[in-house]
């Protein structure tokens, strides 16, 4: 399972749902893989918008791999640099250049997002208290009656 | 003929046997992959996205989604399906370093074996090897009859092929899993996982008239725009999908044009469920105004009068899949 995917995991639990200590879901004794999928720039600048930094931050630190993310998210950055009174000719700029970001970093992410995968583990409510199972990198979101 | 969602429950009817002889099939696997090329020209995705696929088996959409540049997230509830789809991701990760096409039936044992079983390369209908690739897919072991564990706005699209009908299946006597809960908080949980502006498109076999409905409206009360698309309407081989839209609320543009499609607003419709403003349907089950059958029922009657309306056409002419 993708770090991708966990960014936007949360507790099933219906009283969680409301809760913002259900998310993120937090990692127990997980271990990672490493895969390589071809960088492809136009879905991780798709995706990035999406991404809750603070969250990611978390899992990157339970996980050990905080070294692979920036302190912000590079197209927050992009974008309050460009706000920050930067003519429209510089924007215009940046864009034929391409992403106006880094390829370093935005290769950086696209390998702890894309890359790196949990195996086996546990993913852990910080609301609830709940655990789903993660096995061969399934996980398992299955719910007992009572907490639907 | 009896239908599987009758028998078992989903978990049960898919079973290791079931859910190996369902992704053999040639004819099943080619059925579900023209479905799912339909469904992705449905939603029309302007550049690599992030899709959920409900109910994703054995992940026979998720390998087309991935040659259509896209990743995704699957979830089922049969153990088994997932199990294959594992296996069949397994054996085209190890697959891609050999760059020819990938024969997918490795396994020996030949008890379940039937005339469909031929074995055909994965490939098959895709135009080889140099086929973009998306990201991949990550399975989940879920009910998504308990609502879907995402985050508001995650995915740009979802889609769902021949599944959600097993929502409505009657499998317990338990009075807070009642079709119409399981129905409810699926679409409700889906509606918030999408992001604005986006789709979902779901084939699936309703029972009857009443239960295409009630999936219908279940939908429009999640804030869905819907719409109901009928491909080789009154055939054996009919397919019905529903097409829904977040915001933007109209479903129009997306089926603009298209025949064999009545559009349905979900506002409109919304408004029409708090009026109490709905008709009833000969066969029983409540018609909201501008649905489907309200509409079929109103060219009958149209016709009866002899005006000329709009033949229920067959759709003709599909697309391939688009790459990026
Ligand atoms: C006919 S198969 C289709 C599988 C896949 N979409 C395909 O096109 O090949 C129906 C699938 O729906 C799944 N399913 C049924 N009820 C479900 C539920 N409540 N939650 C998740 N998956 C479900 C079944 O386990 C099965 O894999
Ligand atoms: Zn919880």
């Amino acid at each position: 399972m993708k770090l991708l995917t966990t960014s936007f995991l949360t507790c099933a639990v219906k009283t969680c749902r409301s809760s913002p200590a259900s998310f993120p879901l937090h990692f127990r004794d997980a271990s990672l893989e490493k895969i390589s999928i071809p960088f492809n720039s136009t879905f991780l600048l798709n995706i990035l918008p999406r991404i809750d930094w603070t969250a990611l931050q978390t899992t990157a630190a339970e996980l050990g791999l905080s070294a692979m993310l920036p302190s912000e998210n590079p197209q927050d950055a992009l974008l309050a640099a460009q706000e920050a009174g930067e003519g429209g000719m510089d924007i215009a700029e940046d864009e034929s250049k391409g992403t106006g970001i880094d390829e370093e970093v935005l290769k950086k992410l696209w390998t702890l997002l894309m890359e790196t995968g949990v195996v086996e583990g546990k993913l852990v409510c910080g609301n609830c208290g709940f655990e789903y199972p993660v096995k061969e990198g399934v996980g398992n979101f299955l719910l007992p009656p009572h907490l639907v | 003929m009896s239908r599987p969602e009758d028998t078992l429950p989903p978990d049960l009817y898919y079973n290791d046997t079931t859910s190996r002889q369902y992704t053999r099939n040639t004819r099943i696997r080619q059925i579900q992959a023209d479905m799912t090329d339909r469904a992705l020209e449905l939603l029309d995705l302007q550049q690599p996205s992030f899709i959920l696929d409900l109910g994703c088996g054995s992940g026979l959409s998720g390998e087309i989604l991935d040659k259509a540049g896209h990743t995704w997230v699957g979830m089922d509830i049969s153990p088994s399906m997932l199990d294959v789809a594992l296996q069949r991701q397994q054996q085209r990760f190890e697959a891609e370093d050999e760059t020819e096409d990938v024969d997918v039936d490795e396994d020996n044992d030949n008890e379940d074996d039937d005339e469909d079983d031929e074995d055909v390369a994965m490939n098959g209908h895709t135009n080889g090897s140099n086929a973009p690739s998306g990201g991949g897919g990550d399975l989940f072991l879920a009910d998504m009859g308990q609502g879907l564990p995402f985050r508001p706005g995650t995915f740009d699209a979802a889609i769902s092929i021949s599944a959600i009908q097993w929502l409505c299946n009657v499998d317990s006597t338990d009075i807070s899993n009642t079709a119409e809960m399981r129905l409810r908080r699926f679409f409700d949980t889906l509606y918030s996982g999408l992001k604005r502006n986006s789709r979902a498109v779901c084939q699936f076999y309703p029972k009857n008239d009443v239960q295409k409905s009630m999936i219908t409206k279940a939908a429009i009360r999640a804030g869905f725009g819907a719409g109901l698309l009928e491909d080789d309407e009154g055939t054996k081989n009919a397919k019905t999908y529903l097409v829904l839209s977040v915001g933007g609320g109209d479903i129009s543009s997306a089926v603009a044009g298209m025949e064999g499609v009545d559009v349905e607003d979900g506002r409109q419709i919304r408004e029409a469920m708090k009026s109490g403003k709905h008709k009833r349907g000969k066969s029983g089950g409540m018609v909201v105004e501008g649905s489907k059958k309200w509409i079929m029922e109103k060219k009958e009657k149209m016709r009866g009068k002899g005006k000329v309306v709009k033949g229920d056409s067959k759709y003709t002419g599909r697309k391939r899949r688009v790459a990026f």
